[in-house]
């Protein structure tokens, strides 16, 4: 897609994206939860996301998303 | 006779909104990832145009009272997402205002067809002043369509949004030009029983059919 606010044409998380996996660093979490910790609007957490997912920083379990070893590395 | 295969079909109150994916300022964005909060979407005929400018500054004033009422704002034209970033930041620059919702970039007309937003007796290529109000489970609401000269009144959306949280929340309805704080309409009574029952119930009866109530 041609804009990705939470990841950038690189591939590298913006900082917006940074804020999400800096949030997701002590667990999973639900996007509502996500939302509260970051301060994001839902729509913004959803479609975040699913770019974090997609450039693989970022993977869904069950109701939960949780940082993959990739994003783990970042943030740390 | 001209064979129209872009059929245009409107979303009717009440019904479920149609699904959409698209390309806006604020990143690629869905329907329903605005699931559990209220939304405005709405449509202007193009950027850079006058009475489009004084609408999104419109919008953008009443956007922190819309966060209170948990609704959000997307806005919608067919151009372009560059033409959007230039025009939001000419607003900034200009009038000081920022911009601070999404606006879709709809440049092949997919999002505007599926709502109906785009009138070819008003234009063929732009968008007419539309908005849907959806509630949280993605129903829509209340429509409104506005011509290309008309600009819309935001305290009306504002009163609107402010009379379905009512009507919801209270299972009331409510009357010719109210706003919160006025007395609402009781539902009418169904059967004969309840119309009986209707004007010894307490409330500021005209008749029983027509009776008011203090929230």
């Amino acid at each position: 897609m041609i804009n990705m606010p939470c990841v950038s044409p690189d591939g590298k998380p913006t900082q917006m994206g940074i804020a999400k996996l800096n949030a997701l660093k002590s667990g999973p979490l639900t996007p509502k939860e996500l939302a509260d910790a970051t301060g994001h609007p839902m729509f913004r957490v959803r479609s975040g996301l699913r770019e974090l997912v997609s450039a693989g920083y970022v993977k869904q379990v069950d109701d939960k998303y949780e940082l993959t070893p990739h994003g783990n590395e970042l943030v740390q | 006779m001209e064979n129209n295969t872009d059929e245009i079909r409107l979303p009717l109150i009440g019904e479920k909104v149609p699904e959409f994916e698209a390309a806006t300022i604020q990143g690629t964005l869905r329907l329903s990832d605005y699931e559990g909060s209220w939304l405005i979407l709405f449509s202007h005929p193009a950027d850079f145009t006058p009475v489009c400018t004084t609408e999104f500054i419109g919008f953008s004033e009443i956007y922190e009272e819309l966060k209170k009422r948990n609704t959000e704002l997307l806005g919608l034209s067919v151009d372009s997402v560059s033409s959007h970033i230039a025009w939001v930041r000419n607003v900034k620059e200009k009038m000081g205002v920022t911009i601070p919702f999404p606006i879709i970039a709809d440049l092949n007309k997919e999002v505007s067809k599926k709502y109906g937003m785009i009138h070819p007796s008003q234009s063929k290529t732009e968008t007419v002043r539309c908005v849907f109000i959806i509630d949280p489970e993605s129903k829509l609401r209340t429509i409104l369509y506005y011509p290309l000269t008309t600009g819309r009144n935001m305290q009306e959306i504002l009163r609107i949004v402010d009379a379905l949280q009512t009507t919801d929340k209270h299972k009331v309805a409510t009357p010719a030009n109210w706003k919160p704080g006025d007395p609402v309409v009781v539902p009418p009574p169904g059967t004969t029983e309840q119309a009986e029952e209707r004007t010894k119930e307490g409330y500021d009866c005209k008749d029983w059919y027509l009776c008011f109530k203090k929230l």
